[in-house]
């Protein structure tokens, strides 16, 4: 193997571990979401919610802190709206998520050149105020081993906060969901709420609780894609990740570890589509950058259509639960 | 407190409105909060809609686009589904429309091109939902996912197109060549001209009687043919459709592809009958719109009407307010879509309770102390 396939191999390894932040984020809010009954098809509009005021704030502030927790709140509150709707009203949640996805593109563009005169976008932030590579500890010891220090400082190492807090919180999404009494009635309203009920616990305080951490996540989330990704917030820049979370969901059958590597494995085809710009491939020549550009949303119809698509989703997923009287 | 049951009226016209009232209240806070009058604004977007002659008739321009798509998600409604992917079928209906008038527009007679066209415009609009259609029914793919995935793949597959294939050689701009004038849908004013009688210019043309008709096949179909009442037993309960002997797969994949023919038929109004070229982006968010019309309209093509004009109506408003308040951008409507779509989709019967208690108010004697009307 020669020199620069290795250094190909590194970065394309290393943009995996970026591109996949926000989908892991979003999918382990999908989870809490949907494993508590309630379908979330606004993770789409949580996260270009989230980017655009964390880079509003963060702007205007200079501290990407705030624009994260300013992030964190609004997608609260849109976590909210949408329990409002689908939880408190018992209205249509796939509706309901829209509803909201359309709101969060609308109004990002309207705040954002009222409030910043940019056509849409947030001014570009210096670095301080933005959430900047870590170096982790022993960076310089252990480089200098040849692949492992290439591994421990590109791949493992280098990397924002935000993402390591991504992966944190599918041990923690795991630990909740699976370990703790709260997962464990999370779970049980997902299945079936009226035992959830007749054993006197409430199944809106539940579910109002799976959407807030949903809210919480993709606050993250879409923090991450403006300020920590990018450094300023661009109109629609959110692009479908929210869907394609739901699709890692999916594909990882609601479990927040399988969801975590398929999340890791669409970002791995995305940073691996993205090398392949202008590449000369034999026998077919350059593939066209739109091909590239499409191949995420490709490969999620490809995903979802195959063996995956079928998996059993939580039972009472999408069905607001009505109390008897 | 005593609650009354609705009347029919007030189930199908007053909650509605109360809905969009809602919704151009929460629009309305937010103008105020942008440091703009709400007031004004809506002054401004009304007599930007239908305040001269030109607004007008660039209103029911925009309506003609979403009377098509509005039908296609409220056909979809009818079965339960939820085609978001209007926005991608119109986008690939328009390419049929484009293939068929660039290949034919110095050949072929205007009464021949329209048909022609009209089918081209379908053909490619089912396509485009064919392989969600498929997937929902026969590998149970969530619908709302792939159809939206379809829209970004049409929307860079447009790109590559328009880039590579349509684009007239030495232009900078990715646009086709513009068709001939024989293959142009008449525009209204054209048409009147005719006649001597002088009509403010707008792009409003032949295709908004083009969809009044389709609205009318649509309302055929849903309510009095047989595979109409199957897609609407199918959107009631999937079981019962079964034990009916009705096939559920083959109504889902009936459905989703006349969904898309309609969607598709959005690109006779933009590419036949006003850019009179391929160009990109010219759906222009009008599928994303059908959904909020279908809601509005309550998945019944005289609703879709009235609510597309309300949306043309915001659409043209919208564009004027933008004019002359350059605070308020023109995703203002987009925002006010959404609100529609959550007040008059999510939160359907918010206002129920509280109207059937303001009801129960004014019935004061129950209708159970009478005697039951004879017929």
């Amino acid at each position: 193997m020669d020199v620069s396939m290795y250094t190909e191999i590194i970065s394309t390894l290393s943009a995996t571990m970026r591109v996949s932040t926000p989908l892991i984020l979003a999918a382990m809010a999908g989870i809490f979401s949907e494993r508590s009954g309630i379908v979330d098809i606004s993770l789409e509009g949580k996260l270009l919610a989230g980017a655009f005021i964390s880079a509003a704030v963060a702007a205007v502030t200079g501290s990407a802190w705030l624009g994260l927790g300013a992030a964190i709140v609004v997608t609260m509150l849109l976590s909210l709206l949408h329990g409002f709707a689908s939880i408190t009203h018992n209205g249509d949640q796939v509706v309901s998520g829209v509803a909201i996805n359309i709101i969060v593109s609308g109004m990002t563009v309207v705040l954002g050149i009222a409030w910043f005169h940019q056509s849409g976008q947030t001014p570009s932030l210096p670095n301080t105020a933005r959430f900047m590579p870590l170096h982790l500890p022993g960076s310089e010891a252990i480089g200098s081993i040849p692949i492992l220090g290439e591994i421990y400082t590109k791949i493992l190492g280098g990397h924002n906060l935000l993402v390591y807090i991504a992966f944190l919180s599918v041990a923690l999404t795991w630990w909740v969901l699976f370990k703790t009494r709260f997962g464990l009635r999370l779970r049980a309203v997902g299945e079936n709420p009226k035992a959830v009920d007749t054993a006197g616990i409430s199944v809106a305080w539940l579910r109002y609780r799976a959407v807030l951490i949903a809210g919480i996540l993709t606050g993250i989330g879409g923090t991450y894609i403006s300020i920590a990704q990018n450094a300023s917030f661009i109109r629609e820049m959110s692009a479908g990740q929210g869907y394609i979370a739901l699709a890692a969901m999916i594909f990882g059958k609601w479990k927040p570890v399988p969801a975590m590597f398929a999340s890791l494995m669409f970002g791995f085809l995305d940073a691996l589509s993205i090398r392949l710009q202008g590449v000369e491939i034999a026998g077919i020549g350059q593939i066209p950058v739109q091909a590239i550009q499409a191949l995420p949303y490709i490969l999620t119809v490809a995903i979802l259509a195959s063996f995956a698509g079928r998996a059993i989703a939580p039972k009472a997923d999408g069905v607001p639960y009505v109390k008897e009287r | 407190m005593r609650r009354q049951p609705l009347p029919a009226w007030a189930d199908i016209i007053l909650i509605p409105l109360i809905n969009i009232a809602l919704a151009l209240l929460v629009a309305g806070v937010v103008i105020t909060l942008i440091g703009e009058n709400p007031f004004k604004a809506f002054a401004v977007m009304f007599q930007g809609a239908f305040g001269y002659a030109e607004g007008v008739g660039y209103t029911l321009y925009y309506a003609t686009n979403f009377i098509f798509t509005g039908l296609a998600v409220a056909i979809a409604f009818h079965a339960m589904l939820f085609n978001i992917g209007g926005e991608g079928q119109a986008y690939i209906g328009g390419l049929g429309v484009a293939l068929v008038l660039l290949a034919f527009d110095h050949v072929l007679p205007f009464w021949a091109l329209l048909p022609l066209a009209i089918g081209a415009a379908m053909l490619f609009g089912a396509a485009w939902a064919a392989i969600p259609a498929y997937l929902q029914a026969y590998r149970g793919s969530h619908i709302v996912i792939t159809t939206i995935m379809f829209n970004f793949i049409a929307s860079n597959l447009m790109v590559y197109l328009l880039v590579n294939v349509f684009i007239v050689p030495g232009s900078m701009s990715p646009e086709s060549r513009v068709f001939d004038p024989n293959a142009w849908l008449p525009t209204v004013h054209d048409f009147f001209a005719r006649f001597g009688i002088d009509v403010a210019p707008s792009p409003l043309n032949l295709s908004f009687i083009i969809a009044l008709i389709a609205g009318v096949l649509v309302w055929l179909f849903i309510w009095h043919t047989r595979w109409g009442y199957a897609i609407r037993t199918v959107g009631f309960s999937e079981p019962a459709a079964e034990y009916a002997g009705i096939s559920t797969k083959k109504i889902i994949m009936i459905t989703m592809l006349l969904s898309g023919a309609l969607a598709g038929m959005a690109g006779i109004n933009e590419i036949m009958g006003v850019q009179h070229k391929l160009l990109l982006d010219f759906v222009a968010g009008y599928g994303f719109t059908g959904i909020a019309v279908a809601l509005m309209g309550r998945n019944h093509p005289l609703g879709i009407v009235l609510s597309s004009i309300l949306f043309g109506a915001l659409y043209q408003g919208g564009a004027d307010l933008t004019f002359e308040m350059p605070n308020i951008s023109r995703e203002m409507v987009t925002a006010i879509q959404g609100f529609i779509i959550l007040f008059s989709g999510a939160l359907t019967y918010m206002s129920r309770p509280w109207l059937e208690r303001l009801f129960g108010l004014f019935v004061r004697d129950t209708p159970t102390e009478e005697a039951p009307h004879g017929r």
